[in-house]
This record gives structure tokens, sequence and C-alpha cells, in this order.
């Protein structure tokens, strides 16, 4: 069945992107604030399975060619390395560490090694949202 | 601050995730499995002897001292359970290199191996109970994986009952360690420990302990819960289903055993006399189920239920002797009904069905598989120079001890009819006429045997060495009956 998906597609394009930016904010805010890789995970599979819906499986395939199954993976091992860097360096393990630094244009700026964990879950919850979407979805 | 006890936790872990980028190469792949199993087993020997000679060792994760952060705590029962479930997991890993084929590996089998062991690894480790919710889980996700490995039809029925089943234990959970912070306030075993003896396990706290009780039941397949079991345990693969029958059950008993040694002891009146008649009625129940079934997969696994009863024996009887013989014979108990389960799988392998009554004579084609498959049920059983023996001396000792002597009766009764129900599967199976000459195509057990023979000479070690071993046990027994030392150890880093 061919069906007419230009508005969808048309805005699509536009809510894709603000979803997008709007994950990175999430992420970023989840330090101190509610937020954090898991919810902004979700927030870009939205985005992605937006995609995906308003277009079809072959051309996201396309401009997206990557293993999904891998990128969880690869979250979940940069988490456990996050964790393993405290043993490491003779900390308890999952211990973190922050401190400032000068940016230029931003200033003075937090840094933390949680945030690296966090990209580990923000990979993992996308690489696993993504796999379990498309498996439903290529079945048909 | 000790980082030695995370590593039996991340080992697995770090494995199981390489493997994932492996899933195309069949050789990387089984080398990488076999060095992370080696490497883990090893790793859980070394720190089982440090704890050993060296006392309890604490990990308060990311210096978050206790009992506000999470603590992972080895203490002698952890480590020796460790070391095993490494064991029962690195001989049904030997063993899947036979048993599960290309297709399947592609399904990322070996990674849910080795997460299934970190979930069993960590909830032996950890020193705080909604920590054991969370390896629970992770447990558990790998083995709704494992259970449809095939996909064969009685697999998805049976998993759909399992997952059920667990989803709604893992609500039972969480609610009970809701109500169990909303009494006590902390989630800490140690502090536990400490809270629950001063408020003396009045009211509520009873509640909680039972709604505990009900959980770890569900998962430990405790009468009248353990309907799920026989169906579930027998559905998978021959590896897998002796990875569930090693471990997965093991650790809600381990889990009943921590929480009803440490923390809920001090009513044992009301709640330990109830685990005996529960053990009791899980003992009769399992072994009849085991004496009527005449599939081997659906005997083994109502084998399991009725070992079940004997270690819950012991904890319900709650002295140090029958406490340090629900341990051993807990420890014999993952060794050889791994063995007995892989074992099972070759005998259907060779036979081509499971049915006893289809089978027969097969001891004159398959001699060793025959000889090994009698010296696994004869150590299930107890006979002296094997395994079983040792455990259900102490658990007998314990009991009589105690004054209990009509759960000690039943448990002979048991024991016999456990005899029975084993010996079966060797008299229909084994003896008698040959019935599969008929069949051209037998399967072969090249490959099979040794992983198994390695339990069973496990198994013969536990029994003949049980000077060298008890000793483990028995200070593993002293620290859950006085768990100064755990306490101490925890809240005075």
């Amino acid at each position: 069945m061919k069906t007419n998906n230009l508005i969808l597609q048309t805005i699509t394009k536009f809510v894709a992107f603000i979803l997008l930016a709007y994950s990175i904010y999430l992420f970023l805010a989840g330090h101190h604030k509610p937020g954090g890789g898991f919810i902004a995970g979700l927030m870009t599979s939205g985005a992605l399975v937006l995609l995906y819906l308003a277009f079809d499986l072959k051309t996201i395939n396309r401009a997206l060619p990557y293993n999904f199954r891998n990128l969880a993976g690869i979250g979940v091992l940069t988490a456990v390395l996050t964790g393993v860097g405290g043993p490491v360096l003779d900390y308890p393990f999952l211990t973190h560490s922050f401190g400032y630094v000068n940016l230029p244009l931003l200033g003075e700026t937090e840094w933390a090694t949680a945030v690296i964990f966090d990209l580990g879950v923000y990979m993992t919850v996308i690489g696993i949202t993504l796999t379990i979407i498309l498996a439903i979805g290529e079945d048909s | 601050m000790n980082n030695l006890v995370i590593w039996p936790i991340i080992i697995p872990l770090l494995t199981g995730i390489s493997l994932i980028f492996l899933q195309k190469n069949r050789v990387a792949q089984k080398s990488v499995a076999v060095m992370g199993s080696l490497i883990s087993l090893f790793y859980a020997l070394f720190l089982a002897y440090q704890v050993k000679t060296g006392g309890i060792l604490v990990l308060q994760a990311s210096a978050w001292q206790a009992p506000f952060g999470i603590s992972l705590v080895a203490d002698v029962l952890a480590t020796l359970l460790v070391v095993t479930a490494n064991v029962v997991a690195t001989a049904c890993l030997y063993y899947s290199f036979k048993v599960i084929d290309r297709k399947q590996e592609q399904f990322y089998y070996y990674p849910f191996l080795f997460f299934l062991l970190t979930g069993v690894s960590g909830a032996f480790l950890t020193g705080d109970i909604f920590n054991l919710f969370v390896f629970f889980e992770v447990m558990l996700m790998s083995s709704y994986a494992l259970i449809v490995f095939g996909g064969t039809k009685p697999q998805l029925r049976e998993s759909v009952k399992y997952i059920a089943i667990n989803v709604l234990s893992s609500a039972l959970f969480v609610m009970a360690v809701g109500y169990l912070y909303s009494v006590v306030g902390t989630l800490n075993m140690a502090d536990l420990a400490v809270k629950i003896k001063e408020a003396n396990q009045v009211g509520l706290l009873n509640t909680v302990a039972m709604l505990f009780f009900i959980v770890f039941a569900l998962k430990a397949a405790l009468f009248p819960l353990f309907f799920w079991l026989p169906g579930s345990y027998s559905a998978p693969p021959a590896p897998i289903a002796a990875l569930f029958g090693g471990l997965l059950t093991k650790v809600g008993i381990y889990s009943l055993i921590r929480v009803f040694t440490m923390i809920f002891a001090y009513n044992t009146g009301y709640t330990h006399t109830f685990l005996i008649w529960v053990a009791g009625l899980t003992m009769v129940f399992g072994v009849i189920g085991a004496v009527a079934s005449m599939d081997v997969r659906k005997i083994l696994a109502y084998n399991i239920v009725s070992a079940v009863g004997f270690m819950i024996m012991g904890l319900g009887v709650f002295t140090t002797v029958s406490i340090a013989g629900a341990i051993y014979y807990m420890i014999h108990d993952m060794i050889i009904k791994a063995a007995l389960f892989l074992l099972g799988g070759a005998v259907i392998t060779v036979a081509g069905t499971a049915n006893l009554n289809k089978m027969g004579g097969l001891i004159k084609n398959h001699p060793t598989l025959g000889w090994l498959f009698f010296t696994a049920a004869v150590a299930l059983v107890g006979i002296p120079p094997l395994s079983g023996f040792t455990g259900k001396l102490l658990l007998i000792q314990g009991a009589l001890g105690a004054g209990q002597y009509w759960i000690t009766g039943i448990s002979l009764t048991v024991s016999l009819l456990i005899l029975f129900s084993v010996m079966k599967i060797f008299l229909y199976g084994f003896w008698g006429e040959a019935k599969t000459s008929l069949q051209v195509k037998q399967g072969s057990t090249k490959g099979l045997l040794w992983p198994t023979a390695l339990l069973i000479a496990i198994s013969l070690f536990l029994g003949l060495g049980t000077e060298f071993f008890y000793p483990y046990v028995e200070t593993a027994a002293q620290q859950l009956t006085d768990p100064s030392d755990y306490i101490n150890s925890v809240l005075k880093e």
C-alpha cells in the first residue's frame, strides 16, 4: 500500500532535529538536574524511530549504516570501563571524579567522569531500543 | 576499600561484552569464551583463598560509605558459591561447544551465558538488598534469552510461564524492599542485621520477612511455589538446563539463607518453624514428581525441587552444624545437578528420545556414559565416598541435635525415593534390551562427556576431601550464625 506521507515527512525533517537537540540538552542536564543518559537515549531513539516511520527502513538504513547491537555493546563497554577506571587508579570501583576547567566561549565549565558513564548508558539505550523496534519492524 | 571483590563480577561482564563484537567469528568467540571462563574461575579460587585466610573483604562501591552506598561483601559463603558457579558455568560452556550449533551461536549465546554468570556472581557478592534485586534482574534477563534458545514449541510455551512467574516475583521483590526500607530505613544487609536485632523483629517486620520468603521461594522453587520449575527447566537444551538447574534456583536459596540467618533471625519460633514445614513438603512433593515421571528431563527437574527442600531444612533447623550442612549440600547440589542435566542431555542425544519407556540397553554402546551417570546418581543420593554424603550427614546431625526428629525421618525416606527415581533412569535407559539399535541414526557423545567427568571428579573430591574442604564451610556457617564479623567489616571501614 502506498500512502502519501508528505505532511509527516515534512514535519519529521524539522521535528527530528528538535528532538535530537533536546536529547543532547537532557543528556547534559542530567548531571545536576532531571535528565541523564537513559532518558536522552530514549529521546534520541524516539527521533530515529520517527525517521524510520516517516521514510522507510531502506532510506534510513542507507543514511545510518550502523549495527545497533554493536552500539549497545560499545555503550556497555564504555560504562563498565569508566567503572574499572577506579580500581586501575586504586580507588573503589565506580568512583567518579570531577573538576572545573576554563573553556573558550563557555567560561568555567564542570567536567565529571560520570558523564562518560552516562554516555555509555546513552549508547546502550539507543542500541537496545532500535534493535528491538527494528527487529519487530523488519519482520513484516 | 578493597577492589578484589568486584572482579568476579567484572571479568564475566567484560568477557560477555567482548563476545558481542565477535558474533560473526566462531573461533575467536570460542577462544575468548574459554579464556574468560578460565580467568574468572581462577580468580574466584584466588578470592576464596584470600577471604579464608585474610577475613571478610568489603568494597564500598564508588567510595560511598556503608550504609549509604552499595557494599560488596566477600565472605566465605559468597566466595565458595562464586567458585562453584564458575565451575558449573565453565563445564556448561565446554559442553555447549558441541551442542549449540552455528546458527544459534550467532544469536549471542555466549554473551548471554557470561551475563548470566555476572548476575549470579553479583547476587552472591552484594551486601545490599536492593543491589541483590538488580543482580537478580541481570541474571533473569539473560535467562529469559537463554530459555528460548533454539525456539522449539515447548520452549516458547514454557518461556511464557517462566517470564510471567519471574516478573511477578520481581514485582513482589521490589515491594518487599520498599516495605523493608520504610520500616527500617536501610537496605544494607549489615545495617539491617543491626537494626532488626535492636527492633526485636516484631509486627510488621515479620510480614516483611514472609514477603521476602515468598519472593525467594518463587525463585528457589519451594512448596507450593515450585509448579513452574519442572516445565521450564526441562524445555531448553541440556547445557542451558544445566546452568539453570545448577545456578538459578541456588541463588534463591542463597538469598533465603542470607536473609534468614543474618537479618530475620530473631523470631525463629515463627519463621524457622515455618521453613521446616515448607522444607518437608517441598522434599516430599518434589520426589513424588520425580518418581512418577517417565521423562528423563522431568525426573531431573523434580529432583531439583526435592534437593531444595534439603537445603531449606538445614536453614530451618538453624544451628551452625545444620547451616554448614545446608551450604555443603548446596555446593554439592550445584555441581552434581549440572552434571546430571548434562548427562541427561547426552542420554537424550544417544537415545533420540527423553521417554524412558522407549529407551534401553544404552550401556552396551555407551559404557562410559552409563557409569558416569551411575556415579552422578549415587553422588546425588549421598553414598559415602561421594559429595552428597557429607552434606546430608551434617544436615541430619544438625536436625537430630536440635530435636527435629520427624523432619529427619522425612528427609531419610525422601533420600531413598530420590535413589529410586534416578536409578529408574539407569534401569530403564541403560539396562535391558537395546531399543535404539533399530534406529540407524544415533547421536554421539563425543565431546560431551569430559566436561561432565570433570564435574563428577570435583564431586568426588568434595566427598573424599571433606577434611580439606569442611573448614571453609564451617567458617561460612559461623559467619552466618554470628554475623558480628560481617557487620564489623562492613560498617567499621
